[in-house]
């Protein structure tokens, strides 16, 4: 099986899921196949690292939002993400060492989740959701354009160091299927034009916009914000999308709403209510 | 009589940055906490029971009951995390309401905190939504900064610390104890119960937890009352909640409606499933929930009317899918989705999902053998109740149901290839549009 298992003639040499599993590597041609289960682990003789002291004290800080400390784990894996590019031994000997862990421990959480990477990721990761709906509404011809476009193929990143493909499990934006996300921004409906439109733009150092969010950061800059440091970003976007508000805009249309409560605007000064 | 649709959580999401507190409080934010101030902690759990709100997160569990059983006499401190982890195939209702009206949750979260007498509340969203999580940073920022959280809410000496806490990739995490395990810092692997979380949840100390929506209800129904919410729905099944349509259908989304509406009704508000195509088979609350048909269209969508049929109402992740649609592709791929998210921490789940994809798998390619049908059911029948948690119970829903519903696609499968019996690219929404004809959607900035 060779280059380009994803010809709309011979859709069989998918054999299925993008996902695939142990030994599907011919399935995907451009390269091995990916489980958080079979990936190989964090590589051990790495030994340069980009944590300053500064990394430190924010994990400390971290660490000092919960009532009991191990709690930070997750996001500290996330900071250490924001500055390596992946997660790396010495953001391993970091976290363990501020939470009183060992390293195998702190190793074995890093190696449970899919979001954090034992590779470096480019500077945006680029997801699309190939679970069972999105997958039939169109998101393995979008997956497959992508790949077929960059020249990689699943958790690989492209040469110039700027997209990291991966084929995502359901993002929760079902009725915008099929759904991309770029650095965990959604791109709604997205087909395998749009979708090949955004990574050009980005590879051309162009701005884009998620349909449901911000102005994409890079993928560095995405994992600092879920590690709790706020990057002013979550003003910019809409409300909700369009296919949120169907329901309300038909009621509003049809004239349509909840019952009245008993009391509108009851004021603060009022709580016998709860004995109705 | 209510009306069809029901609008309430998703009221204001139409709203010019509805997001902002400004905005929420324009709209009567922030009234349903100085309310329940003024009550009795208790009380707060006693409305929420009578108003008879069952949680919305798949499992159906009476709220304010699980809220009375926080044992008040154990010393330790008490906890609440909301899970806004997500995950389950076809759900997506909780994401766009924190990206819209994150407040309305940090209200829910706040009142419910008090009501159980909690100093800490944690929200455990998955970190694959980046800008939902910015939403849910920045509302929790503003509402210590306005007094509704932090030390001393609103000057009447109750003190609450509120988390925002981004997961990192793993559905399993959803499982309410699995859930407790992340938060902990530990792999996300579930929890033997009992104890159950109301006893030793979080830190091993009281601790409930609830899922988004079923949170966000909670100002609603302090506002309302319980007598106003329970006006809508059915008789075991009350209020309005939040139902999502997707896939083959004309128009996909969000819709509130008070439990028991029919999925004819929301397709026919809707405008149907795509033109030219008929309903082959739906999910009623995600793809943990056994599949249903055409025929099944005016089942009540409550907890006891999809249960009458054998499924689950779940999360009310409506996946319709048309004629074009192998079902033996869907389920494949589903079976993979529980395959990789499966946390291995028990041998029926781990192993078992593994089987089921090897067979479903050759099945796709029309290279099914004689007993595959048998195999799959029997593997199933030593998955369902064996497993440690609900996934390997939801990972045979979709495999069981299908081969009830439709036992000739699984028998073409000995001979046939899906994508033979069902070419895929009739499946997808832009069928008649050659991909490079230009996009449907190109995202702004993009061009």
């Amino acid at each position: 099986m060779s280059a380009d298992p994803f010809e709309p003639q011979a859709p069989g040499a998918r054999t299925g899921h993008p996902g695939g599993d142990i030994g599907s590597e011919e399935v995907m041609g451009h390269g091995a196949m990916k489980t958080h289960f079979d990936e190989p682990s964090i590589d051990f003789s790495v030994d340069q690292t980009l944590l300053t002291d500064n990394t430190i004290v924010e994990m400390r800080s971290i660490a000092a939002r919960y009532p009991e400390v191990r709690s930070a784990l997750l996001p500290m894996l996330h900071l250490v993400q924001s500055v390596e590019g992946r997660i790396t031994p010495a953001g391993i000997e970091a976290c363990a060492s501020i939470l009183n862990l060992t390293p195998a421990e702190v190793s074995g959480v890093a190696t449970f989740y899919t979001m954090y990477k034992r590779r470096p990721v480019g500077e945006y990761h680029v997801g699309v959701c190939t679970t069972a709906l999105c997958a039939i509404m169109g998101g393995d011809e979008v997956y497959s354009a992508l790949q077929d476009h960059l020249g990689i193929g699943n958790d690989e990143t492209t040469d110039d160091g700027v997209i990291t493909l991966e084929h995502l499990e359901c993002n929760a934006a079902c009725d915008y299927a099929p759904l991309m996300m770029v650095n965990w921004e959604f791109f709604d409906n997205t087909t395998p034009q749009s979708a090949r439109d955004v990574v050009d733009a980005l590879r051309a150092g162009v701005e884009v916009t998620s349909t449901r969010g911000a102005r994409v950061c890079t993928w560095k800059q995405a994992e600092r914000v879920l590690a709790g440091f706020p990057d002013g970003r979550a003003d910019e976007g809409p409300t909700a999308g369009p296919a949120s508000l169907l329901g309300l805009r038909i009621a509003r249309e049809k004239g349509w709403s909840a019952p009245p409560p008993p009391k509108p605007d009851a004021e603060s000064s009022n709580g016998e209510e709860h004995n109705a | 009589m209510t009306d069809l649709l029901t609008p309430v959580l998703t009221a204001n999401w139409g709203d010019e940055r509805a997001w902002k507190l400004v905005n929420y409080e324009r709209v009567g934010g922030y009234n349903a906490l100085r309310k329940a101030l003024q009550i009795e902690p208790a009380d707060v759990v006693g409305l929420v029971k009578d108003s008879g709100l069952r949680g919305r997160g798949g499992a159906g569990f009476p709220t304010g009951m699980k809220w009375s059983f926080i044992p008040q006499d154990n010393p330790k401190p008490k906890y609440l995390v909301v899970n806004a982890d997500e995950s389950e195939p076809g759900t997506c209702k909780d994401m766009p309401l924190m990206l819209a009206s994150p407040h309305t949750l940090v209200e829910g979260v706040i009142i419910s905190a008090y009501a159980i007498r909690a100093a800490y509340a944690f929200i455990y969203v998955r970190g694959e939504v980046l800008h939902v999580v910015r939403r849910l940073q920045q509302a929790v920022r503003e509402a210590y900064s306005a007094g509704y959280a932090g030390r001393n809410v609103l000057g009447t000496g109750y003190d609450l610390e509120i988390v925002v806490h981004a997961g990192a990739g793993a559905y399993i995490c959803g499982e309410e104890t699995a859930l407790l395990d992340s938060l902990e810092g530990r792999r996300g692997q579930p929890r033997l119960r009992p104890p159950f979380p109301a006893v030793a949840g979080l830190y091993a100390s009281p601790t409930v937890i609830n899922n988004v929506e079923s949170i966000a209800s909670v100002p609603a129904i302090v506002n309302g009352g319980a007598e106003w919410f329970s006006s809508m729905g059915t008789e075991k099944s009350k209020g309005m909640t939040i139902y999502s349509l997707s896939g083959h259908v004309n128009n996909p989304g969000q819709f509130e409606a008070p439990l028991g509406i029919t999925l004819r009704q929301l397709l026919d508000v809707a405008g149907g499933i795509r033109d030219g195509h008929q309903l082959k088979f739906w999910t009623p609350g995600g793809s943990s929930t056994p599949m249903l048909t055409a025929e099944h269209l005016d089942i009540p969508l409550d907890y006891e009317g999809v249960a009458s049929v054998k499924s689950m109402l779940g999360t009310k992740a409506l996946q319709c899918f048309d004629e074009t649609t192998s079902v033996v592709r869907t389920v494949l791929r589903w079976t993979e989705f529980y395959k990789h998210e499966s946390c291995g921490k028990c041998t029926p789940c781990r192993e078992g999902t593994w089987w089921l994809v090897q067979i479903l798998k050759r099945m796709e390619e029309g290279r099914g053998q004689e007993g595959d049908i048998e195999k799959l059911l029997d593997l199933c029948d030593n998955i369902l109740g064996r497993s440690f948690c609900a996934l390997g119970d939801g990972a045979t829903s979709p495999i069981t149901s299908a081969i009830q519903f439709f036992p000739d696609e699984f028998e073409a499968a000995m001979h046939t290839p899906a994508w033979e019996l069902f070419p895929y690219e009739r499946s997808t929404i832009f069928v008649r549009e050659p991909a490079t004809a230009g996009a449907a959607t190109v995202p702004t900035g993009a061009n």
